[in-house]
């Protein structure tokens, strides 16, 4: 289990205050012009060697992600964007870094919009997050009154704001372009790729966006040293990482952890255990609702990480584990997340504004097992005709839930449709 | 969602809130007003008694410099605002697999009997309007009702009944896990982790 010592979010639950005094305590902006003062490629490089890859669910290298940003500037501005538009099922860590240590993120846009060149950093907040929200603009002004931030950021001579930018109810908007469109005041949909946002991003100029957690953590990676971060967890796969764990487990809970924990561990040791023990369990969506899911045989064993996940055939996303016991009508699950991607499809994309919608309502179908069996394979194949082929990747996170649940489940999906017939038969 | 329709009467916004509105603008480059129309539409519900009209849209619109049709976009493609009258009280309801795995069935039945309407209804003296909404972001402490600017967490049946008679008796139920022994996200019964940090009291929230 990872020492206390070795804990990134000491406030996690709001045991303590938010506020800038007590995040001083806990070492927060300690010596952050000191970091700054050793300069830009030092803090990338850093990042680089700390081998953070990003938090919010793609696990791209966050320190090359930085070094992206262009070096010489053509008169256009640089912007970092934090995206707090948190709303994969299952998710719930960076609100509490919102509410509970928003210092830590705050302290991270500057060493990071420092990194980059940034003028400023946008915090895109998921509208919901009313609270969060002011208690983040809350933080915001004790340290624009404290110097930290601003135009003489930690008496650095470099300029550099923070504001909060509140959503309004758009999961969408958790797609690195979509949120750009939405902070430009328009509808969120996704834009194509290339050109990408570090070229052309936030109001055309070249932009960086971030998971807040992935900024919240590099501060205490650039005081510790990327090496220290590096040590925790295994190769390609380093680090803390907040887990939430839902479902049916004995204490629900948000934890910080070591990657590579194994599952049963992480389960068993923090949250109780799985409710009425492990043998209980029928299976677990180990990385938000997007990934697949996976059975009891393969939860015995594996690690929570990137690497240990996708070679299962499903991902750590944003570790966010929901777990299903042998009480839970698996196809019901899936066939809320397909109604759930069918209400967020932004539309843009016909393969995914159709799809999503004509997936849900098969879907329902096989809740009650009102289907023909020819129908599980028709599926399938839209599925895998709407995967990759929209712009964002909404299509893919509809299309892959239902895919898990006929790969490691298809026989309980089949006996449901022919109980329906026998009873349909009898009748 | 359907067309909104006029307000009778126009809108605009009070003092106070036209200098919080010229404050959100200044966030932004100047030839980019336009990025502040979600807070302001959302600034413009709240006075509108939790709603966004035709008129409040175009008010909106204008005071950003931006094509009206713009401004309806973003109205009709966000979930937060609401389209159509609604009452005074908005209990929504997260019904997404999480919160469905602990149990929101039960929420909804409490929240259905308690009020006697269903989702996306209002009951007839205005007061409450229910609404369904998806993934609240605070899974660990399923199942959740959004509730003004707050989140009300692990209810079941019994707990939902008891919030809502408390808003009908004018009270403004605590926020927060309701049930016992649960502080946050922290496990119930206390943090698994980093106890002697926590045993540090002193929450301010």
């Amino acid at each position: 289990m990872l020492a206390d010592k070795d804990r990134i979010f000491t406030n996690l639950y709001g045991y303590q205050s938010y506020g800038l005094d007590a995040a001083k305590k806990r070492g927060d902006w300690d010596g952050t012009k000191q970091i700054l003062e050793k300069g830009i490629d030092w803090i990338i490089g850093e990042m680089k060697a700390s081998g953070l890859r990003g938090r919010g669910g793609a696990g791209f290298p966050t320190g090359l992600k930085w070094s992206f940003m262009p070096k010489e500037s053509d008169g256009r501005p640089q912007y970092l964007v934090v995206n707090a538009d948190e709303g994969e099922p299952g998710t719930c860590k960076d609100r509490e870094i919102m509410r509970h240590d928003p210092h830590k993120l705050i302290e991270g846009c500057l060493v990071a919009g420092f990194a980059m060149r940034a003028c400023a950093a946008y915090i895109y907040i998921r509208g919901e997050f009313v609270h969060e929200a002011d208690v983040l603009d809350a933080a915001i002004e004790e340290a624009y009154a404290d110097g930290l931030i601003g135009d003489n950021a930690c008496g650095m001579g470099y300029k550099f704001d923070v504001y909060v930018h509140r959503g309004a109810g758009a999961y969408i908007c958790g797609e690195e372009t979509a949120l750009i469109e939405s902070l430009e005041g328009k509808k969120g949909q996704p834009r194509l790729k290339p050109p990408f946002p570090a070229n052309v991003g936030l109001y055309g100029c070249p932009s960086t966006v971030n998971n807040v957690e992935s900024i919240a953590v590099a501060p205490t990676i650039l005081r510790r040293g990327g090496a220290w971060f590096a040590g925790l967890g295994r190769e390609n796969n380093t680090g803390t990482k907040l887990f939430c764990i839902s479902g049916h487990v004995n204490n629900p809970c948000n934890v910080e952890e070591e990657m590579g924990i194994p599952l049963k561990e992480l389960i068993e040791k923090h949250a109780g255990g799985v409710r009425g023990g492990w043998d209980n369990l029928l299976a677990i969506i180990p990385g938000g609702s997007s990934v697949h899911m996976l059975p009891k045989s393969i939860c015995d064993t594996v690690l929570m990480d990137f690497d240990s996940l996708r070679a299962e055939g499903s991902g750590l996303g944003t570790a966010a584990v929901i777990v299903m016991d042998k009480s839970t009508d698996l196809v019901r699950a899936i066939a809320r997340l397909s109604a759930f991607y069918a209400h967020e499809s932004c539309g843009q994309c016909t393969p995914c504004r159709e799809g999503t919608g004509w997936m849900s309502r098969i879907m329902q179908r096989m809740v009650t097992g009102e289907a023909e069996m020819e129908e599980i394979d028709m599926l399938l194949d839209v599925t895998r005709k709407v995967e990759g082929h929209t712009i964002c990747a909404l299509g893919d996170a509809a299309a892959w839930p239902i895919q898990g649940l006929f790969r490691h489940f298809r026989p309980e999906v089949e006996q449901r449709i022919l109980n329906y017939k026998k009873s349909r038969n009898a009748a | 969602m359907n067309i909104s329709v006029r307000n009778a009467e126009k809108f605009e916004f009070t003092a106070e809130n036209m200098t919080w509105a010229e404050g959100q603008m200044a966030k932004y480059p100047p030839s980019r007003k336009q990025s502040a129309v979600m807070p302001l539409l959302t600034r413009a519900q709240e006075q509108n008694n939790g709603w966004v009209s035709i008129t409040v849209m175009e008010y909106v619109a204008d005071l950003l410099g931006m094509p009206y049709i713009r401004v309806q976009e973003v109205a009709s493609f966000y979930t937060m605002y609401n389209l159509k009258p609604v009452g005074k009280h908005v209990i929504e309801v997260c019904t997404t697999t999480p919160c469905w795995l602990r149990g929101s069935d039960d929420v909804v039945a409490a929240c259905k009997d308690e009020l006697g309407i269903g989702f996306g209804e209002t009951t007839a003296d205005g007061e409450f309007t229910l609404l369904e909404v998806e993934c609240a972001g605070a899974c660990v402490n399923a199942p959740v009702i959004a509730y003004k600017k707050e989140y009300y967490e692990d209810l079941d049946n019994d707990s939902t009944r008891k919030f809502i008679k408390a808003i009908k008796s004018g009270d403004v139920p605590l926020p927060g896990p309701q049930t016992t022994d649960r502080h946050k996200s922290a496990p119930q019964g206390g943090p698994t982790t980093l106890k002697e940090f926590c045993a540090v009291q002193g929450g301010q929230e």
